[in-house]
């Protein structure tokens, strides 16, 4: 294989990989400081025990988010070097943006939600979390913002310079806030957090379904299924809002992903449908065994039945996306929100009506829901990369005048042979692979293990003070924890 | 702001968090390298590991934000430093993916064989960690064969000479001293004794290896040389180097741990400034023709890019220096097991 398809291969492997994790960090963060609100408001230690336990969990996602991430921060510059001569100015800026204000902040004060429970009061204990949860919001911030100014590009000029004898192109921002509030930047920021919070919420009702199955650690999961399922409710149908905001854009700033997500080949007079189901073949340009409805995409498109969609004939073919990954993966996404939005609406009714443990069925279903979520996640995401291609920087025209875009193929660092690019894939498939296997095994472990009571929690706290008090007027108290605090500590 | 100015004050900036990041990481990774050396049994491994346990992912964040800061300030050499090291770079990264999960995952379960296992990925993890910082360090001042238009033309095998060898091992034992001044004043009784006689044997093969690669480089980089001798006024960072390096024996004889280890700091800075020093105006030296090297005015970023990064540095770093103040003080004090330790 080439480097090209390596590359590609690579960077797709990479930032899936590590795409598991920060919606699960953003979406737990937020659940975990709903918790601790709760135990703050209230003081019942059922709610301290059960953000505790939160914050297990949220600890060994968090730093498997990190541990991936830092790749992602270099894999720009070790793949794609050109990319990264043209794209620096902009896109540099956001990343580095990225690393002062979310990075910093929320490693900071992860120690303290981590390992501060016992040395910091509950009011700073609550605003470490709250800083966590924004620190990792605004990381999606600026690496969305990034990624749709790739997207749909603004508040730039193509500056062309001589480099040792041969004119090279580079895009230069000339006003920031337009480049950071470009035409996509709120739609696709707002979908992205959204889908974090829809995981989030799903996991802890999931966990906390679980328990309720296995009839374990009962009243916490009582308390927490009350703030999990009412938000689940209302982010996924959040979600499916924000999305068709961001599929209506798509008609005037990318027409091609518009086309490759609902495999609209020819172009015509008439209203367009909408494919349902459907196997696209884009070399014959059309779908099989497709199921549509008509008017709709129309409808859904410009909110008019009758005015016609364009369709990717009106791509010149060096322009086209793939067609069947963006579709599949697109249609996964829709079908999958919409299961998601039916069984957090359910859940929510039987809760309502006191009736949601006597429906194992739906616990079950419950149960399983992150996982659609995350497939949700990933798949929305491979429809807007994939969608994007061969483009990597889209051409645009600003103020008038028409500025040239980059080819995902046009990016690739110079330097770097295909062995060296496999050599790595290799390497990070096992590294990866052990990870992956690891994360579930002590994520399952924790689970398994759950949360103390809140009667065993203020009992500990009870132990803990008067040792610190021993500690304090000189007795010999036996230093905190060692082995006999080991049963507590998985 | 004047272009040139501004140029220069973000060369000092990503110094600076270079810098930071070799400080505070440096002990981090040194606690690592002498992990197995030190702690005898599991609940001294555990006091070992949580001393950086709060610490480390902060720390790590410095190398991450002198990524970014690189990538927007001079892509350029983004581009070209991380290509050109391909090979190593992946290396390195699994270090330290290898080293957050070996801290993340080594208490999560009680068998001994699992322990193991992840007390040797975090010696390993953090000692070819170190040793590779040193050796694109040492490739960095030795100058590398960039070809025209900033392409690399060597490969991994040329960036494996005794140079930077030399280099990565001073790093290494430089890492392993700062971490062993570090551990003493988090540890207590038995295990800090064992960590005060590392000192002192650490002390004597770092001190030895600052000598060697200061007469190496003298031989091996002339150019090192050539901005200390057009400013004689940066002389003045080699004799304060020296000066601490002499101060860490004397500092702990004092029976002055914690100014022990603003000295061991400020080591490192005054080697992260000369390192500076040696490379500016360059960010990579072409050995094959000058005219290819990666400068800081051919890798710099458009005039109003540097500018609005700086007022993004000014808001961001008051904010980062008071939250990392605020957490060492919260950790601060010796190092205790409890529950939600690692």
């Amino acid at each position: 294989m080439d480097v090209e398809t390596l590359s590609r291969l690579q960077f797709a492997g990479t930032i899936m990989f590590h795409y598991l994790f920060p919606p699960l960090s953003i979406g737990l963060g937020l659940q975990l400081f709903l918790c601790e609100l709760a135990f703050f408001r209230t003081r019942n230690p059922a709610w301290e025990a059960a953000a505790r336990f939160w914050t297990r969990v949220f600890a060994v996602n968090f730093a498997m988010g990190v541990a991936t991430g830092i790749v992602m921060e270099f894999e720009f510059g070790t793949n794609w070097a050109a990319y990264s001569r043209f794209v620096g100015d902009v896109f540099g800026s956001a990343l580095a943006a990225e690393g002062i204000f979310a990075f910093f902040l929320e490693s900071g004060f992860l120690a303290v939600l981590v390992f501060g429970w016992d040395r910091v009061g509950p009011k700073m204990h609550l605003f470490s979390t709250l800083m966590v949860f924004l620190g990792s919001a605004f990381s999606a911030v600026w690496i969305v913002v990034a990624n749709s100014w790739q997207q749909t590009p603004a508040g730039y000029h193509i500056v062309w310079q001589d480099v040792q004898g041969e004119m090279t192109a580079r895009a230069e921002v000339t006003d920031f806030w337009a480049m950071v509030f470009n035409p996509s930047s709120v739609d696709r920021l707002t979908h992205t957090l959204i889908g974090a919070f829809v995981l989030g919420a799903f996991f802890v009702a999931s966990v906390c379904s679980y328990y309720l199955l296995q009839h374990r650690h009962q009243d916490i999961a009582r308390r927490c299924l009350s703030i999990a399922l009412p938000s689940a409710l209302l982010f996924t149908v959040l979600s499916a809002a924000t999305g068709h905001d961001s599929a209506q854009k798509l008609v005037e700033t990318q027409p091609a992903k518009l086309a490759a997500m609902e495999a609209h080949f020819q172009s015509s007079d008439e209203p367009t449908g909408l494919t349902l189901f459907g196997w696209p073949d884009a070399e014959n340009e059309t779908v099989h065994f497709s199921v549509q409805l008509p008017y709709l995409l129309s409808l859904m498109v410009y909110n008019d039945p009758t005015k016609p969609v364009p369709g990717m004939d009106q791509i010149p073919a060096d322009e086209r996306p793939p067609v069947w990954l963006p579709f599949q993966t697109f249609h996964l996404m829709v079908g999958l929100g919409t299961l998601m939005i039916g069984v957090s609406a359910l859940a929510c009714w039987c809760w309502y009506r006191d009736t949601y443990e006597r429906h194992r069925g739906l616990l079950w279903a419950v149960v399983l829901m992150p996982l659609a979520a995350m497939t949700a996640n990933q798949a929305g995401w491979i429809t807007a990369e994939v969608g994007r291609q061969p483009w990597v920087v889209y051409p645009s025209i600003q103020n008038g005048v028409e500025m040239m875009g980059l080819k995902t193929a046009d990016g690739l660092s110079e330097s770097v042979t295909a062995q060296q690019v496999l050599g790595s894939i290799v390497l990070f498939g096992i590294i990866y692979s052990l990870l992956f296997a690891i994360w579930v095994f002590v994520l399952n472990n924790k689970i398994q293990h759950g949360p103390q009571s809140g009667e065993e929690l203020a009992e500990y706290k009870r132990k803990v003070k008067s040792e610190t008090m021993a500690d304090k007027f000189g007795q010999s108290g036996q230093s905190l924890g060692g082995d006999m605090m080991e049963d507590d500590v998985r | 702001m004047n272009y040139e100015l501004l140029t220069f004050i973000w060369f000092v900036l990503l110094a600076v968090l270079l810098t930071g990041y070799a400080i505070l990481d440096g002990f981090d990774l040194g606690v690592g390298i002498l992990h197995p050396f030190i702690a005898k049994d599991d609940r001294e491994r555990r006091l070992v590991m949580n001393s950086i346990g709060p610490l480390w992912d902060g720390n790590e964040v410095w190398l991450v934000t002198f990524g970014g800061a690189l990538f927007a300030a001079f892509p350029v050499a983004y581009a070209t430093v991380f290509s050109s090291f391909y090979t190593a770079f992946f290396l390195l990264l699994t270090c330290l993916i290898g080293r957050a999960v070996s801290l993340e995952f080594r208490s999560k379960v009680e068998s001994p064989a699992w322990r193991k296992l992840w007390d040797a990925g975090f010696f390993l993890s953090s000692l070819i960690g170190a040793f590779l910082l040193g050796v694109a360090g040492g490739n960095v001042m030795g100058g590398m064969q960039l070809g025209p238009r900033y392409v690399y033309e060597g490969n991994l095998l040329s960036q494996v000479y005794w140079y930077p060898l030399l280099v990565g091992c001073l790093t290494v034992s430089l890492f392993a001293l700062h971490g062993a001044i570090f551990l003493y004043l988090k540890t207590e009784d038995a295990l800090q004794a064992r960590v005060r006689k590392a000192i002192a044997r650490l002390f004597l093969v770092f001190a030895g290896l600052y000598v060697i690669v200061s007469l190496a480089t003298f031989l091996h980089v002339p150019h090192a040389t050539e901005n200390i001798a057009n400013y004689p006024v940066l002389w003045i960072v080699p004799v304060l180097n020296a000066l601490a390096v002499l101060n860490i024996p004397r500092a702990m004889h004092l029976g002055k741990p914690g100014y022990a280890f603003f000295t061991s700091s400020m080591v490192i800075a005054a080697l992260a400034t000369l390192f500076s020093v040696a490379i500016y105006p360059n960010f990579m030296l072409s050995t094959i023709d000058p005219a290819y090297s990666v400068t800081v005015d051919n890798a710099r970023s458009s005039q109003g890019t540097l500018q609005t990064m700086l007022v993004i540095a000014g808001i961001g770093i008051p904010c980062v220096l008071s939250y990392t103040v605020i957490i060492y003080w919260i950790f601060r004090g010796k190092v205790k097991l409890d529950p939600h330790s690692y």
